[in-house]
């Protein structure tokens, strides 16, 4: 036991003493009293306070306490790879970096430097988040995709409780499709689902901020392409830093889908009609499986993965030559001569004619009071069904046709697939339009006059179609009869096709004058294969009447060049119809089809020669359009 | 006559309340600060928490009465430190508030001057010699107060320096303070709040404002008071245990070893383990206003008082800021958080109000 000598107590003694006052506490002794008091009630007062927040509400603030701690992250399932009909991969994924903002920690006053740091307009940023207003507040916003490194290295160094807590990295797979529009029609893009698509029942499943397929086969097959997101549930501390995981439910990665169509087909197609304005399809006959499909001009499907920049979009909604318009399918045009064939097999079919009709063409000729030049103004003398479709003879097929009527030729388009969609598995798909007297009479409430024939039979007035009808007509026809619904996605049952009875003799007359267009010194000799049966038909076709063109050279209202063609002759397995808008002539686009065509035989041996089967390489550089193949012989005359 | 002072003499059960109180404190503070840069704050505290035990004894040993002989020098002295600390001391958040002393250790002078305040009311008080404080006295104890306190809210910390204002209320009260002056003082601070609302700084503004609505800007000021009544909310009846606390182990409770220690003990001990440790702080209080009682003259009564009323604020202000009925104010709270000044300089405080009771029967 320490002890310790007290000092005498000198201070006080020092003080000198008033006798009237005590010094003792007693004097104080009731305001000490209420002191006590005082400190009772401020325990009161304290403990009143955590029994409000620990017995009255413990349930509130524990959950509050969970959802500080739990956060759920999105794992972005990865859509679906689209394959090429040999697996070759046309649309890939690829690893980037979003970045997302939680509600929960948002300060609006952050978005501007946030907005600066990622190198985003402020005010869309701004209208993007009240998009969200409406939606929990615990669902994050993906506010920016595909961050370059520094983007990322500006969200790693900011995302402290002393900056900008609200922001957040996550992993995501985004698509990779081909360059320069490879196909972009046919493919599509996808995007973040818009308002007004979530209020379309097509899209009322989904949620904001899901990426979904907008256009083209990433649209028509997005269920099988998409896949469904997972979550992760961590533990996070007042950093965001994961402290510990609590539970995944795994993405479900999107399915893959392997396509009809033969890359390098594809190729040839594109490279084909690079530069030009115009369609490619090549199908099947046999089965309807769509081989090559090529729209130009075409656009960045890239730029659309996730959100088009408004000025990227604005470049493209402005473009006259309507870059995001799938020719293949949704451009409508008179198919010209082209449309000949079919106009000989209805005469054949209908009895109207029989194989030994001929005609003399002078050059043109009367009908209903009215003159109609023939192509070719020196005539082509006496022309037969052969020579009629060899030489594309117009005044031939104005017979033809006045002879058949326009319900009989209506009759035959109509089979062959004009005038209604083909059903191909993509959007957006135009239907064309197969004038008769019962469509002057619905569409216009009035009669049909019979002069329309003599431009019908030709392939022009009011008769239009799609280059993939057309495709598909020919097909048919070229089959005997048999069109299959064009489709694009290899493995789908195939659907039986239409059949009509058609006379194998008419078709081998009508396929034989085919045969002649291209290898006997018809109109179509640039599409001449050696050792390949091409059959095929030029087409013309004008965009506005004579009468309206003199004097005028506007590019847009030259004349659109066609080319349809199929091979080989007996038991066809392609068909290709080119589309070379504004080509002005026929003959112009049959080069094109000779590409593809080249390309798919030359595939073919390649397949037959390699003893063991290897994947197949791309075909080598189809010769340049317009330019003939070695040993065909150059041509002077139609 | 000289006599000894022994041991045994303690106040003992103010002691052990005192010693129960920084127990548990310890164990929160082990248990908050596990894991992060302050690991080490739970032994550095039984360190200063021993040192105050000596510290206490000290104190307690050298008669009160000496001390407020000495009062006026130390009154000096301190506010010569205050003013050397607000042109040459450390900076810790943005603050002047330390002296930095060899081996690490920083020096909160302002925690030291409430002891010499404490004892400079008291002695100014009893040299009044009357039971009436006159409008001058009151001035002149207003002035003396009010300078360090000038000096304290310049560093700028004014909850430190809102804690000297207790000390001078209650011992002006005891003293005797009329009913007009009572009056006055209170038309003078209704005139000058406006001012002093002025003279705030930005954030201080921004936590009053937020202590009025903490939701209206819940990450920033108001953020703080939110995650402390989440923090208090998730506790319960029993607590989620030692280190269980999700507010408090992931941080999103601010400092919850130093200011906001009440609020992760709250979350880790409920509201069972709230109701004892706040009685023991009652337990303290009640017994330092009995050793006020039996005082044996009114400077140790002043003492005694004057303590009482700086423990009481700092509860009221540090547990009030916990539950979000009071605004936040970086005080701590005596004797649990962090922090060798704020330990050091309560053990002394109950070293006096033990020099007190020593000398109870001394007259």
């Amino acid at each position: 036991m320490s002890l310790i000598p007290v000092e005498p107590d000198l201070e006080r003694q020092q003080i000198p003493s008033k006798p009237v006052l005590r010094d003792d506490p007693k004097f104080a002794s009731g305001k000490i009293a209420f002191i006590q008091y005082l400190t009772v009630g401020v325990f009161v007062f304290l403990i009143a306070g955590f029994w409000e927040l620990q017995i009255q509400n413990p349930e509130f603030y524990n959950e509050r306490a969970e959802r500080n701690r739990i956060k759920a992250l999105p794992i972005p399932a990865p859509r679906g790879k689209i394959l090429d009909r040999d697996g070759r991969v046309i649309v890939d994924n690829h690893s980037s970096y979003s970045l997302i903002l939680s509600r929960e920690n948002l300060k609006m006053e952050h978005l501007k430097d946030i907005a600066a740091g990622l190198n985003l307009d402020y005010g869309e940023l701004v209208a993007h988040i009240e998009r969200y207003k409406s939606r929990p507040r615990y669902e994050p916003i993906i506010i920016k995709e595909e961050l370059t490194p520094a983007e990322v290295a500006f969200v790693e160094a900011h995302r402290d409780p002393e900056f900008f807590p609200e922001m957040e990295l996550i992993h995501a797979q985004r698509r990779l499709y081909p360059q320069n529009g490879f196909a972009a029609h046919l493919i599509g893009y996808t995007g973040e689902v818009s308002e007004e698509e979530l209020d379309s029942p097509e899209f009322a499943r989904y949620n904001p901020g899901d990426i979904v397929g907008k256009f083209g086969i990433e649209r028509q097959y997005n269920d099988i392409l998409m896949g469904v997101d997972g979550q992760r549930q961590v533990v996070v501390d007042n950093r965001g830093r994961e402290r510990d995981v609590l539970g995944i439910k795994e993405a479900i990665p999107g399915r893959n889908l392997q396509l009809t169509i033969d890359l390098d087909l594809q190729a040839v197609a594109e490279l084909a009609m690079e530069g030009r304005k115009g369609a490619v399809v090549a199908l099947d006959p046999r089965n309807g499986e769509v081989l090559a499909m090529v729209s130009r001009p075409t656009f960045d499907p890239n730029k659309f993965a996730v959100r088009i920049r408004p000025a990227d979009w604005k470049d493209i909604a402005s473009d006259p030559d309507k870059p995001l318009f799938n020719r293949a399918i949704q451009a409508q045009f008179a198919p010209g001569s082209t449309f000949k064939p079919l106009v000989a097999l209805a005469g054949l079919e209908s009895g109207a004619i029989d194989d030994q009709f001929t005609v003399h063409c002078s050059g043109g000729a009367s009908f209903y009071g009215r003159y109609f030049k023939c192509w070719q103004k020196h005539g082509h003398g006496t022309v037969s069904l052969h020579k009629g479709i060899v030489q594309s003879c117009d005044v031939y097929f104005y017979n033809v046709g006045n002879r058949t009527g326009i319900d009989k030729l209506a009759f035959y388009a109509e089979m062959a697939g004009m005038g209604s969609r083909t059903g191909i598995d993509l959007p957006h798909e135009a239907s064309g339009t197969v004038p008769s007297t019962r469509w002057a009479a619905r569409t216009y409430r009035r009669k049909w006059y019979a002069g329309e024939t003599i431009s019908v039979s030709i392939g022009q007035g009011a008769l239009t179609v799609t280059p993939l009808q057309l495709a598909a007509a020919e097909a048919g026809v070229a089959m005997g009869g048999v069109w299959y619904k064009p489709h694009l996605v290899k493995g789908a049952k195939i659907p039986a096709p239409r059949t009509w009875a058609l006379s194998p003799d008419n078709v081998q007359k009508v396929v034989d004058g085919m045969y002649g267009v291209v290898n006997e010194g018809g109109t179509g000799v640039r599409a001449r294969l050696p050792g390949i049966e091409v059959c095929g038909k030029t087409g013309t076709a004008q965009l506005a009447s004579n009468e309206f063109l003199k004097g005028k050279t506007a590019e847009h209202l030259k004349d659109n060049a066609w080319f349809v063609g199929f091979a080989p002759r007996q038991a066809p397995e392609i068909a290709v119809v080119a589309l070379f808008e504004n080509g002005e002539h026929g003959q112009l686009a049959a080069p094109i089809v000779r590409d593809v065509l080249k390309a798919y035989f030359d595939k073919k041996a390649r397949l037959i020669a390699a003893a063991q089967p290897k994947p197949p390489v791309l075909a080598p550089v189809p010769t340049r359009p317009g330019e003939n193949i070695s040993g065909a012989p150059p041509t002077s005359a139609q | 006559m000289a006599h000894y002072l022994s041991i045994r003499d303690l106040d003992w059960p103010l002691t052990v309340t005192a010693l129960a109180i920084s127990g548990i404190g310890v164990v929160q503070i082990y248990s908050a600060a596990h894991g992060t840069i302050w690991e080490d704050a739970w032994w550095k505290q039984i360190v200063f928490i021993i040192l105050g035990l000596v510290m206490m004894w000290v104190v307690a040993a050298i008669d009160y009465h000496s001390l407020l002989g000495q009062v006026f020098p130390m009154y000096g002295a301190s506010v010569v430190t205050l003013a050397v600390v607000l042109v040459a001391g450390t900076r810790v958040f943005g603050g002047r508030r330390w002296i930095p002393l060899p081996g690490g250790f920083r020096f909160q002078v302002s925690e030291f001057v409430k002891l010499v305040i404490i004892l400079l009311v008291a002695r100014f008080l009893t040299d009044l010699r009357s039971d009436r404080v006159e409008a001058r006295d009151l001035l002149k104890l207003g002035g003396l107060v009010g300078l360090p306190m000038l000096l304290v809210m310049k560093q700028p910390d004014l909850g430190t320096a809102l804690t000297y204002l207790p000390i001078l209320g209650v011992g002006v009260f005891l003293a005797g303070l009329r009913w007009k002056y009572l009056i006055a003082i209170g038309l003078v601070l209704v005139v000058l709040l406006p001012v002093g609302w002025h003279l705030l700084k930005d954030y201080q503004k921004a936590r009053l404002v937020s202590f009025l609505d903490p939701d209206r800007d819940p990450r920033g000021s108001g953020y703080q008071m939110i995650q402390s009544k989440i923090a208090v909310g998730a506790g319960g009846i029993w607590g989620k245990g030692v280190t269980r606390g999700s507010q408090t182990q992931l941080r999103f409770l601010p400092v919850p070893h130093t200011d906001f220690i009440f609020s992760a003990f709250a979350e880790e001990h409920g509201f069972v383990g709230v109701v004892v440790a706040l009685s023991l702080y009652f337990i303290l209080l009640m017994q330092i206003i009995q050793n006020a009682q039996t005082a044996p003259d009114r400077a140790g009564m002043y003492i005694c008082m004057g303590i009482c009323a700086l423990l009481l604020f700092h509860l009221l202000v540090n547990v009030g800021m916990v539950v979000g009925r009071m605004p936040v104010t970086g005080i701590p709270l005596p004797l649990m958080s962090s922090g060798g000044s704020s330990i050091l300089a309560t053990y002394m405080m109950l070293g006096l109000v033990n020099n007190v009771r020593l000398r109870r029967f001394v007259n």
